[in-house]
Parts: structure tokens; C-alpha cells; sequence
């Protein structure tokens, strides 16, 4: 069993288009030794001349998954590290990875509910592996996700939020779209804001254990909003996500 | 709250540069867990300018320089700075008055 803190060797298994920017890359890691819903990996490239740059990603996949993680990124035009995954690795490349990492925006079955997982675009990717642990191992858990994205299309695991709501097993899932909404649409169509986050908290109540992650901006937002409507600060966790971290 | 900005998109990741720049503890967990031999982003620790105690993983974090600057969520003070060179790696935490390690 390798270390967390030791670079593996990952062998790229599967990738899966998400969104038109989005992708899901399955890293089979023989010696992985499991992980938390809502922690991260980082993933070190290295070139010829030996220059290296390193990025974080969140683990989307849950923890009942042996031998195997799914990351989950978004492409950005002007990054590093992600173009190069989106636009060159394949099923059968190998890259180095370290993880997993985080102790603090991390949630378990075991740690109960009720849940509110607050997400912005690909923030939900973290949010995603509660869901699908909490699917596994936790489905008397109450949970709320209020997902956050620009355009329809955009949504990230939109079919798989779906059906998993469809179940109504206790998993609730509210959409807001912030620029465009196509015909017939239901969901929010603004920005997080006090409002929003009281009406979608208000069947959970305060006692509410709360994971936000997303841009910063958003991420402030939600956080102080959650804590003006009476959580107490401890179980409003963050994760915050920029430029640099995709 | 230092970086929120009236006016700025909540949605949108590069509306306000600057405050999209700052990340929080998490993302530098795997470089302090390396330098602590730790898991770091739960470990509390207490701001040696407010007092304030906060875990690792919830300090703002300042990543886009030649080093990174953690700092205080409740009053901006830097709580820990890393520069790396080629030959070592230098670890300034006098803005933590402590880190706190539970055993076991």
C-alpha cells in the first residue's frame, strides 16, 4: 500500500465527456488505499527537460470503488496542465499521482446528516463522490444539492443527478442557471443568493451539515449567507477553487 | 469578509481576478503534508495576530507568486508562508501562534 504522500504510477483506464469542457478520467491505482468523499488528488506532469507543474483535483468517484478513482475536470483554454489532459491523454497513458489529500472537506455516512451540498460549476465534483458514497452507504442521510451553472448544457453529471433524484430516496437535487435557461425550465434562473440558499435550507433546518465549494466569489456568497441564516460556523465547510487549481 | 466584492459574478470564475485568485488551505494540502508528514488541512491552528483559531484547510490561500501565503479567513494576518528554491524549502509559520496535532 503506497503512502498518501508518495507519487503513484495511475494508469488511465477510461475517459468520459461530461460537458463540451468537462471530462471524466477513471485512474486505475493498484495500491490506492482508499479515500474520503471530498478529498483530492494531485497530479504532477513532468516534461523531457525535467520542468514539473502540479494541479489538485477533487475525486469524484466514491470510496466503495476499489483499485480505482475518477477525476473529474474542466478544461480551462489557458491552464497547464488541463488542456494537455483533455487534448492528449488516452485510456492506457500513465500519470503520476499523489493522494489522497484533505481531512477537513470531507464527509462520511458515518458523520450523519442532515446535508446541504452547495456546488458552482465543477465544485460539484467533490460533492459528487458525498452523493455517490451517500447512495452506497448512506441513503437514510437527507440531502440537498443546490447546484449551480451557467447554461443548461453545462451541468455537469446531469443525468446521473437526475436519476438519483428520480429514486426519491431522500436525495433532492435544485438547479440554478445564471446566463441562459432553455424553454420550460423549472429550476432557479439567478445567482445564488439569501433567498435562495433559506428556501432550499428551510426542510433541512439549521442543523444542517454544509459542504460548499465552487469559485471563491460563490463560495463567500453561500458561506456568510448560511451562517446569517443561523448555522453555526463549524458546519459550514469550504472549498474554494480558481484558476489555479484546475 | 477581505475578497468579497460587491458587484463581482459569483458564477463566473474569471470576473474578479483577484479574488478568484485566492484558493484555501486545501489546495496546498499535498505539498503541507509532505513538509509535516501529516494530513494538515484538518489541524487547527490559532492566528498569532487575531487569535482566531482555524483549521489549515480553510486559510485563504495565495498560490499564484513565487511562493504561497496562507492566511487568516477572520483578519487577513499571513499565518504561514512556503518559498521553494532548488535546494530547499522554507517554512515562515510566525503567524501561527500554534498548530495543534491530536494523537492517535
Amino acid at each position: 500500500m503506497a503512502g498518501t504522500l508518495e507519487w503513484q504510477l495511475a494508469t488511465v483506464t477510461a475517459v468520459r465527456d461530461e460537458t463540451a469542457t468537462v471530462r471524466t478520467f477513471t485512474l486505475g491505482l493498484p495500491a490506492w488505499q482508499g479515500h474520503r468523499p471530498g478529498q483530492h488528488v494531485d497530479v504532477r506532469l513532468t516534461a523531457a527537460d525535467g520542468y514539473s507543474v502540479e494541479r489538485s483535483y477533487s475525486i469524484a468517484s466514491e470510496p466503495e470503488r476499489p483499485d480505482a478513482i475518477d477525476v473529474t475536470v474542466e478544461r480551462i483554454p489557458d491552464g497547464e496542465v488541463s488542456p494537455f489532459l483533455h487534448d492528449v491523454v488516452v485510456p492506457g497513458d500513465r500519470l503520476e499521482v499523489r493522494g489522497p489529500i484533505g481531512g477537513y472537506f470531507v464527509w462520511g455516512a458515518s458523520l450523519g446528516g442532515p446535508l446541504l451540498l452547495v456546488a458552482g460549476g465543477s465544485g460539484v465534483v467533490p460533492l459528487m463522490a458525498m452523493i455517490r458514497h451517500r447512495e452506497r452507504a448512506g441513503r437514510d442521510v437527507r440531502t440537498r444539492l443546490l447546484f449551480s451553472s451557467r447554461h443548461a448544457e453545462e451541468i455537469i453529471y446531469r443525468a446521473e443527478l437526475d436519476e438519483l433524484a428520480a429514486r426519491n430516496d431522500g436525495l433532492e437535487v435544485v438547479h440554478t442557471l445564471t446566463r441562459s435557461s432553455p424553454p420550460g425550465w423549472t429550476g432557479y434562473t439567478r445567482r445564488i443568493d439569501d433567498r435562495m440558499l433559506g428556501e432550499v435550507l428551510e426542510p433541512l433546518g439549521i442543523g444542517a451539515r454544509t459542504y460548499i465549494c465552487g469559485p471563491t466569489a460563490l463560495v463567500e456568497v453561500a458561506a456568510n449567507a448560511l451562517v446569517r441564516l443561523g448555522l453555526p460556523p463549524d458546519r459550514v465547510r469550504t472549498e474554494r477553487f480558481g484558476p489555479t487549481g484546475t | 469578509m477581505d475578497d468579497t466584492r460587491p458587484g463581482s459574478a459569483p458564477d463566473d470564475a474569471s470576473a474578479d481576478p483577484v479574488a478568484d485568485a485566492v484558493l484555501d488551505g486545501n489546495a496546498v494540502g499535498g505539498m503541507l503534508g509532505t513538509l509535516f508528514a501529516a494530513e494538515m488541512t484538518a489541524v487547527p491552528g490559532k492566528c498569532a495576530h487575531c487569535g482566531t483559531m482555524s483549521a489549515v484547510g480553510s486559510l485563504r490561500a495565495y498560490v499564484r507568486a513565487p511562493g504561497t501565503v496562507l492566511r487568516c479567513p477572520a483578519c487577513g494576518g499571513v499565518v504561514i508562508r512556503v518559498v521553494e528554491t532548488a535546494e530547499a524549502t522554507y517554512v515562515d509559520a510566525r503567524g501561527a501562534a500554534y498548530l495543534r496535532f491530536e494523537r492517535g
